[in-house]
């Protein structure tokens, strides 16, 4: 019989995989990994405004990530975000946010938790977040799956289909802003990025179409969480830190094996 | 009624005004060639026509229920993505395994269609990407520098392809090129642009307006210029092309010959490009 706690936080992460997972090949296939790295980092400035406003802090969370990914977006839209404008972004909001934090008065919070995640103390209650946002998620990507891929294969091809590139690039910001705030109890602001790329990237090794990969990369980001709270317990090691370390080893492993053949 | 009318566009880049006062017309059947120079506003031309791009002036009218197969100039498939050859044609509407491996056979690659898109030459993605505008009937083809990357026999099954469907059922083409001597065989029409419609015509017409010989050089010499260098270039790339190449485009329509080698050199600039994408494409 596996403990309470335990059950929680494995379905914890297993909830955040099914919106991660589909909405992590978009994030490399477009290649919008400083966006996570930079929404996920705004984060914690998101966990200073909750605080500073008694608001909860997925609210908080939402609203910051949301407003830093379109902002990561808009600039990426114009032609204009290299790589430095990214990195600077993804930094001072990091930055920002840990001085925020303890510019509130009276706020006595363990930030760890918010930077590395706490997911053996995910509740029920929790948990009923976590796996309503992931269902959101996963709801627009469905729904929109088509239109995402033609968007994120060819805008040119997109907007000659009646599509609007633009609107489908927002669908993709929002969701990436609602999977930070919900795994940010989960695996914290520093590993929701790794969550995102880490498990995707492993997938396309073993699969031959997008959807696949989408769900291969759910795949393995289950793994990777069972792996990696079981190898915390075992070693008693950061449960977060650990499932990301999963997740890379199963990365490297997919690097060892032969790439699949047309 | 015209297909699809363009009236007075100017298209701007930031500041710049790419294009301007431009007056074009489309009808069913016909085959129109944008012919220009590099930098002169084709490609923007075409991307407004098919809405990738907005107008700052003037207004894009298309027939209500206009279909249109597009082929843009050049698309780049990240290795990262895997998608078929068939996945790719259901993107983004469904379409059934039969409309698939017709449309594929048409355009002579119909035993791609398990390849990975990232894993096609530049000439397979070419004949793919019309394959795909083909699948919606299309009353209109609209294509970008369709030719690149196609060898000759290619290029020419190309155009006859484009005959066929336009004998068959009426389908207009409008084509951006800067291939002049195919350009002058397989058109109806030719918009000569530089900036502006420069001239406008009969490819008989156009070959003897002095617009166009000031951009294009006169008579043979800039035509036979250009073939040369399109033997030189798929021979001996590297080769030939140390000479002076003005890419500066000063639109100095005076001297016609600078100008037909800033073509010719712009044509090396883009098989140029693409290698390093497929580079890109090995990692």
């Amino acid at each position: 019989m596996i403990d309470d706690f335990l059950l929680r936080a494995l379905l914890a992460g297993m909830g955040l995989m099914l919106a991660a997972g589909p909405l992590g090949v978009f994030v490399i296939w477009r290649r919008m990994a400083y966006v996570g790295d930079a929404t996920s980092h705004a984060a914690i400035l998101g966990v200073a405004l909750a605080l500073a406003t008694s608001l909860p802090v997925i609210v908080g969370t939402v609203f910051i990530a949301a407003t830093m990914a379109l902002l990561v977006a808009g600039l990426s839209n114009r032609g204009r975000a290299t790589d430095t404008v990214l990195g600077v972004l993804a930094h001072s909001a990091l930055a920002l946010g840990l001085v925020a934090v303890a510019l509130i008065p009276g706020a006595r919070i363990d930030l760890s938790a918010y930077l590395f995640g706490d997911i053996l103390a995910v509740s029920w209650r929790d948990l009923i977040l976590v796996w309503g946002g992931a269902f959101l998620v996963l709801g627009l990507l469905v729904w929109r799956w088509h239109a995402l891929l033609t968007t994120t294969v060819s805008g040119e091809l997109a907007v000659a289909s009646g599509l609007n590139p633009r609107r489908e690039g927002l669908i993709l910001t929002l969701s990436l802003a609602l999977v930070v705030a919900v795994s940010l109890k989960i695996v914290g602001a520093l590993l929701v990025a790794a969550m995102l790329i880490v498990p995707a990237a492993s997938a396309r090794a073993f699969s031959r179409s997008p959807e696949a990969m989408a769900a291969v990369a759910v795949g393995f980001g289950w793994l990777a969480v069972a792996g990696g709270l079981g190898a915390s317990l075992r070693f008693d090691t950061p449960a977060g830190p650990t499932i990301v370390a999963a997740a890379a080893i199963l990365f490297a492993a997919s690097l060892g094996l032969p790439r699949q053949k047309p | 009624m015209h297909l699809i009318e363009a009236r007075g566009i100017e298209i701007r880049h930031g500041s710049q005004t790419v294009l301007s006062g431009v007056d074009m017309a489309i009808d069913r059947g016909e085959i129109v060639t944008v012919l220009g120079p590099n930098g002169s506003g084709k490609s923007s031309l075409v991307r407004a026509l098919v809405g990738a791009m907005p107008v700052a002036r003037g207004r894009i009218i298309r027939r209500d229920g206009l279909r249109i197969g597009y082929v843009p100039q050049r698309i780049l498939i990240d290795p990262v993505l895997p998608l078929t050859v068939r996945r790719f044609l259901s993107l983004p509407d469904r379409v059934s395994d039969d409309a698939a491996t017709d449309a594929l056979d048409r355009t002579g690659v119909g035993d791609l269609r398990s390849r990975q898109m990232s894993d096609l030459s530049g000439g397979q993605l070419q004949r793919v990407l019309l394959a795909r505008a083909l699948i919606g009937r299309p009353d209109i083809l609209i294509l970008d520098e369709p030719t690149q990357g196609l060898d000759q026999l290619g290029e020419a099954a190309f155009y006859r392809l484009l005959e066929d469907l336009r004998s068959a059922s009426g389908t207009a083409v409008l084509l951006v090129s800067h291939d002049l001597h195919v350009v002058m065989s397989a058109s109806d029409r030719v918009i000569c642009l530089n900036g502006h419609i420069c001239c406008e015509g009969t490819p008989q017409i156009v070959s003897e307006a002095p617009e166009y010989r000031a951009l294009f050089g006169t008579g043979t010499a800039g035509t036979l210029a250009l073939y040369r260098h399109d033997h030189n270039h798929s021979h001996d790339d590297g080769h030939g092309h140390g000479h002076s190449h003005d890419h500066t485009h000063s639109h100095d329509h005076a001297n016609g010959h600078d100008h037909a080698d800033g073509n010719a050199g712009h044509r090396h600039t883009h098989a140029a490009g693409r290698v390093p994408a497929k580079e890109d494409a090995g990692t």
